[in-house]
């Protein structure tokens, strides 16, 4: 078992080695290429395998056993070896393959391009085409071709090829749009070079890996669609292919089962090596653009191996027990955060720790600030608080101690808390709300969840509580839909869930960063009368000094996953101690200096 | 919403309307070669030419597509060039047969499909990686070769299911299950395994939106939020999966209709190309491209009544 490397999360990334060497190294890649490989050899060496070709017969190996000698792979109903004709129908495939990936390449990569380009007409053109080809499976297709051309698998595959083409021209259309819009193209074209070589240059680099990895699909579905058709009886019989051999055989199947094992199990594989390749080709190629995920087992390695022996922390219960500095206001803690660890994997044995042992300390009835700039680990603080980290985080140590007990041990307890006792206000109130619920139902069943009660009480609570954050219609927003109202409402609305089920702590998220000013104010307004009525401790994250100003009693400052400094408003914009909040501090009132003139 | 029905309705009939042409070009663009099928190996030239004339397939195809156009629209697809028979009647007893096959498997693939591909996206683990596993291998196998497996594992050695054949469902709902079972099972395969991948990832792209997360923080229990909010919020992309899988099935009915001996469409089709009896093919394809059509037409508007601002437009 491989131990799980926890990086501080500043060390520079591994130098990058080239990509061919990546594929190669990939254990997936490696093996389909190479069974590709050996494929295309086992057609290349036909010639030698079987000199007397495939559509030689021999009466004697009629329907023969595989491992008759000489006959590998027996004989077929018309005492035609199987191997021989396998090795020879390889050119067929090859042949489909070649037809099929020319055409859809080139014509899907080139209107791609000029859709990307120069849209306009073009690209309409290209997308009704598109939705064209979505409306006829291919094999009806080639079907119909058959009237016309007969059996003739090169114009049949280069149809196909047409059919399958605009699976790359959406891909190379959206990449040109992407690469487009940066802003290396556009200096390109400062500089004066030609449309055509910034299309060398850029796009087609930009372009190359899903292309790769597209082909991979492609080809596995030319070799899919080559033997179906021939298998329809589409193509010439006298030309053995695999489509054509597992025909044969499976009209021959009550005579001789076995050889119909022969091709199918050849088509399978091949199909199935370019369905592997390409996702290991995906997986190389673009795996820097998907979030990494480590497998439960890892993640439980390392959280266990991360979390110290049960007994060895003691429940704070009271402000300054385990030898932080004595907490500046003298009332019982509400929540505590200790030692809180968080990271997250970069890839399968690695995880980046961006959390590194923070505490804090909210005390009940206070308003405590956290702030630092983006990226600090603020957010990472708040969700933890909740048991709400995204999937792929990894908790590498801490507790989060709420009524004596930590919440980080039991999810029960976790799960019963969240919502009921501590309420979460997030930062972007228009994405925060389910687009596909009602207002009023999806409050309503908040509520419920967190505090069950018969539903006609659970609707006048939460009108009740949307004319206490400001809405003065409560029976007509709830009946809107999240994309029929405005920031600033939905903000409400969310302040309204979140103190529905009557917590005793509040959690915000950067609540009015995503707002206009002057809804700004007015939502801290309301927050701050909330919270004072009510007496809830809160967690106020932020990352702006005028709020925490205006609002807070005590302040966390935080920076790269570390708390630097801790105490009330008043030591923190008076008294600074730590070099970082100073920073802080004169940085905010250059922005008020240059907000004032 | 009324006016973007109408746009989507006049798209789809431009799409069909080119379509159809498009395949109607290709396969009656070639008169004398048709003539020649038709009139069979002893034919002189000149019969061959009076044939052409005969038929009508001397005349330019915009005119020939457009009195096939009109006979369809006065519901006359032209009679078949061996038998006589009209191809109206014969699709008549050929569509239910591949319809029947295609609505089973597609309803048992989005049932198997949700179930798989929302297992996999929430519970991750082991799950996951078998739902990942049999969907590359499901995909892999084309249709066809699981059919024949099928086969060779029915009809050779254990016989419990008629391996060929097919009884319609006048002759007993029981004989029509038994008849259209392995058919099926070699389309859900494949069906089930693309369907469960797309699902997964739409329950996935789901699950990171903020608001699943601000409906745990509210407290709503996991299984709430997955079969209420995460559920509701992909049916819209869920039915687009679904519409494609039926565009997928009705492809690779064609095979197993001819593996297993069934006839519908997808049979005739194949057989009549072979023939050289175009008016059917015709009939067959301008089928499969109707029934695509409408079920894409129905399913962005299932889709879009799901979608409350889709909804208000």
């Amino acid at each position: 078992m491989k131990a799980i490397r926890v990086t501080a999360g500043h060390e520079a990334p591994q130098a990058k080695r080239s990509t061919a060497a990546r594929v190669l190294t990939n254990p997936q890649a490696a093996i389909c290429l190479a069974f590709l490989l050996g494929v295309t050899a086992f057609g290349a060496l036909a010639g030698v395998i079987a000199p007397k070709g495939p559509n030689f017969t021999d009466l004697a190996i009629t329907n023969a056993p595989p491992f008759t000698p000489g006959h590998l792979l027996g004989g077929d109903g018309a005492g035609r070896d199987m191997l021989a004709r396998l090795a020879w129908g390889t050119h067929q495939s090859a042949i489909a393959c070649a037809m099929i990936l020319a055409v859809s390449v080139v014509v899907g990569m080139s209107s791609g391009l000029i859709a990307g380009f120069y849209r306009g007409k073009f690209e309409a053109v290209a997308n009704f085409v598109c939705e064209l080809f979505m409306s006829l499976p291919g094999v009806v297709l080639l079907i119909a071709l058959y009237s016309l051309t007969g059996p003739n698998t090169a114009a049949a595959m280069g149809a196909y090829g047409l059919l399958i083409a605009p699976s790359y021209f959406r891909i190379v259309r959206g990449i040109v749009l992407g690469v487009r819009n940066e802003l290396y193209v556009d200096a390109a074209k400062v500089v004066g070079l030609s449309d055509f070589r910034i299309v060398g240059r850029h796009v087609l680099w930009a372009v190359r890996g899903p292309v790769v990895i597209q082909s991979a699909f492609v080809l596995a579905s030319g070799i899919g669609i080559e033997a179906g058709v021939a298998f329809l009886g589409l193509s010439d019989p006298a030309r053995a292919s695999w489509g054509v051999t597992l025909q044969n055989a499976f009209d021959n199947i009550y005579a001789n089962p076995v050889a119909v094992v022969w091709p199918a199990l050849l088509v399978s594989a091949t199909i199935m090596a370019f369905i592997l390749l390409g996702n290991a080709l995906s997986d190389v190629l673009a795996a820097s653009s998907r979030s990494v995920r480590l497998s439960p087992r890892r993640r439980r390695e390392v959280q266990d191996a991360a979390r110290p022996a049960p007994s060895a922390e003691p429940a704070p219960r009271a402000a300054g027990s385990s030898g932080n500095p004595p907490a500046p206001v003298d009332s019982p803690l509400a929540l505590s955060i200790r030692g809180l660890r968080v990271g997250y994997p970069t890839d399968a044995e690695t995880v980046r720790e961006v959390v590194h042992g923070a505490d804090l300390d909210i005390h009940k009835g206070e308003v405590h600030g956290l702030v630092g700039e983006s990226g600090s680990g603020k957010t990472q603080m708040a969700l933890a608080a909740l048991g709400i980290l995204p999937r792929e985080a990894v908790l590498l140590g801490g507790s989060v101690f709420f009524d004596g007990a930590d919440l980080l041990q039991d999810p029960k307890l976790m799960a019963r808390a969240r919502g009921q006792r501590i309420g979460y206000i997030p930062q972007e109130p228009m994405t925060n709300l389910d687009p596909s619920f009602t207002v009023g139902a999806q409050l309503v069943y908040g509520l419920r969840a967190a505090r069950p009660m018969p539903k006609r009480e659970a609707r006048e609570r939460v009108a009740d509580l949307l004319r206490q954050v400001g809405i003065g219609d409560p029976k007509r927003v709830m009946g809107l839909y999240p994309h029929e109202v405005s920031g600033g409402m939905a903000q409400r609305i969310l302040i309204c869930g979140a103190i529905a089920p009557g917590p005793d702590i509040l959690v915000a998220d950067e609540p009015t960063t995503a707002l206009d000013v002057t809804v700004q104010a007015e939502v801290l307004d309301l927050l701050r009368g909330l919270v004072r009525d009510r007496g809830l401790a809160t967690l106020l994250v932020t990352h702006n000094l005028g709020v925490v100003a205006d609002m807070c009693d005590t302040v966390s400052v935080m920076k790269e996953g570390l708390i630097v400094e801790k105490g009330t408003v008043d030591q923190i914009f008076n008294q600074p101690v730590h070099e970082y909040t100073l920073e802080l501090l004169t940085s905010s009132r250059h922005v008020e200096l240059m907000e004032a003139v | 919403m009324l006016r973007w029905l109408v746009a989507k309705a006049a798209r789809s009939i431009g799409v069909l309307l080119v379509s159809t042409f498009a395949v109607f070009s290709l396969m009656f663009g070639n008169g004398p070669g048709i003539a020649r099928a038709v009139a069979g190996l002893r034919a002189t030239d000149e019969d061959v030419a009076r044939l052409v004339v005969e038929l009508g397939l001397d005349r330019p195809l915009p005119e020939q597509y457009w009195s096939w156009l009109t006979g369809v629209i006065h519901g006359d697809l032209g009679r078949s060039y061996f038998t006589g028979q009209s191809v109206s009647s014969a699709l008549a007893t050929r569509v239910p047969v591949t319809l029947g096959i295609t609505a089973v498997t597609v309803a048992l693939t989005a049932v198997i499909a949700v179930l798989l591909g929302v297992a996999a996206a929430t519970r991750g683990g082991w799950v996951d990686r078998g739902v990942q596993f049999g969907s590359v291998l499901g995909t892999a196998v084309p249709s066809f070769i699981v059919a024949i497996a099928l086969v060779f594992a029915f009809a050779i050695n254990v016989r419990w299911l008629p391996a060929t054949g097919y009884n319609s469902p006048e002759r007993g709902i029981g004989a029509w299950l038994a008849s259209i079972t392995l058919p099926t099972l070699a389309l859900l395969i494949g069906s089930v395994a693309s369907a469960a991948q797309q699902f997964r990832a739409a329950a996935i792209e789901t699950m990171s939106q903020d608001f699943v997360r601000t409906l745990r923080a509210r407290g709503v229990a996991e299984r709430a939020v997955v079969f209420r909010h995460v559920l509701r919020n992909s049916a819209g992309p869920g039915l687009t999966v679904l519409s494609l899988q039926v565009f997928g099935v009705l492809g690779g009915a064609v095979f197993i209709e001819q593996v297993f001996a069934i006839p519908g469409i997808g049979q005739l089709g194949n057989k009549c190309a072979q023939q050289g009896d175009v008016p059917m093919v015709m009939g067959a394809v301008v089928v499969t491209i109707f029934v695509v059509l409408i079920v894409n037409f129905a399913a962005d508007l299932v889709a879009s009544l799901l979608n409350p601002k889709a909804r208000a437009k």
